[in-house]
């Protein structure tokens, strides 16, 4: 009998328990909810008046145990939505402008080879920003590291100072630049992380081009933000960044390096 | 004597006023396309006096704050005053025809706008070139 109270009390027991894991499962679905339309009323657009703050951080995440060897989705995704295509005709490989490119590693110990993307890693301390003699190098309030060519005057010294030789030179005319990116000789330029897509609240094309071909390597999105699907792979996963040494808090992260 | 340079002073000056009056009748008038819209987004007086202030204003804006407000931005002037040519194509800023083009020439003002911003409407972008391989695998050469 004590033996039969007892499992009766134990089930009594689990029943509660069940009750109340099924209500808290209700009560987290209702938690999650409420972020959910958040989210969906923060994702409208900025209005077009409206400055950027730094209330945003904007960054990237790339897990590079998920790019794909040999896949350059987001090096042509990033060279036709900026137009770096059709001009640069006398440049070669090197002159020509890149803003994303794949690079190789190869560890000396194991041997084992990594492929990741390289771009530019909007620093908070950015080394291009602090050497710039015009202030053509600016990094915008949302962490947006960008070249305001109007008085850039081609020194080329940001692309000394950037350890991540993420900037380019453009060496010669240029005639087919998209009305959102403009560009032209004389001017040095880089990963812009698609500013005139992100003011009005999309991704840039490269995370767009790696999500398409289902890799979903790469994550955009607000650093500042906990409830950003940034924020919370960063909270998950040990990231990296390149060069920590060096100290710049950069904005884009990578897994598995 | 002084008859004599008084003479000469007179021709000079006739010689100057008939030069200068050829060279304005020898300046073609610009071809000034209309806007699309009813108006412009200010007076026209306004608007050739002024329009640079408006576009530099709205440039350092957009570029270091992010502010796109469409009414001085330049890419709506091109939007708006495009010129197409006998095959109903947008014309570049390489054809004299071109909307700020014209006026500057008249003018003898050169601007610089162009040698980086597109001078045709977003949507009627020259059609790309067929990707070749080197110009394909050029984002994995190393730097």
């Amino acid at each position: 009998m004590k033996d039969l109270n007892n499992e009766h009390s134990d089930q009594n027991c689990n029943q509660e328990r069940r009750n109340f894991l099924a209500g808290s499962g209700k009560a987290i679905a209702g938690m999650t909810l409420v972020p959910g339309v958040i989210l969906m009323g923060s994702a409208q657009a900025k209005p077009l008046d409206q400055a950027v703050s730094s209330d945003k951080r904007w960054g990237m995440l790339i897990d590079t145990a998920k790019c794909g060897d040999g896949c350059t989705s987001c090096v042509d995704a990033c060279a036709e939505e900026n137009g770096l295509l059709d001009d640069e005709h006398e440049s070669n490989d090197q002159q020509k402008a890149h803003w994303i490119r794949k690079v190789t590693l190869k560890s000396r110990s194991t041997g084992k080879v990594q492929s990741l993307p390289l771009l530019c890693q909007h620093c908070e301390s950015a080394p291009c920003v602090d050497v710039c003699p015009t202030g053509a190098s600016f990094r915008r309030e949302d962490g947006i590291v960008l070249v305001d060519k109007h008085i850039c005057i081609g020194c080329r010294y940001c692309m000394m100072a950037c350890p991540y030789k993420a900037r380019s030179f453009v060496h010669e005319d240029l005639f087919h630049q998209k009305s959102y990116a403009p560009r032209g000789k004389g001017t040095v330029e880089s990963c812009t992380m698609c500013v005139h897509r992100v003011d009005s609240d999309r991704t840039p094309a490269c995370v767009e081009a790696c999500s398409k071909d289902n890799h979903q390597a790469m994550i955009f999105g607000d650093l500042k933000d906990p409830n950003s699907e940034l924020s919370k792979a960063l909270l998950d996963y040990s990231s990296r960044q390149i060069r920590e040494d060096l100290n710049l808090n950069t904005g884009v992260r990578y897994r598995n390096i | 004597m002084l008859r004599f340079a008084f003479n000469t002073k007179n021709w000079l000056l006739a010689a100057m006023l008939l030069i200068t009056t050829t060279a304005f009748a020898g300046a073609p008038y610009p071809h000034i396309s209309e806007g699309k819209g009813e108006e412009c987004v200010a007076p026209e007086d306004v608007m050739r006096k002024d329009h640079m202030k408006f576009i530099l204003h709205q440039r350092d804006e957009t570029m270091h704050e992010g502010i796109r407000t469409e009414k001085y931005s330049l890419k709506k002037c091109i939007n708006c005053h495009v010129v197409k040519d006998a095959n109903q194509q947008p014309v570049t800023y390489k054809d004299s025809k071109h909307f700020c083009v014209s006026c500057h020439q008249y003018a003898s003002v050169k601007i610089d706008c162009f040698q980086c911003h597109s001078s045709v409407p977003e949507t009627d972008q020259p059609a790309h070139s067929s990707l070749d391989n080197s110009q394909a695998t050029s984002g994995l050469s190393p730097h």
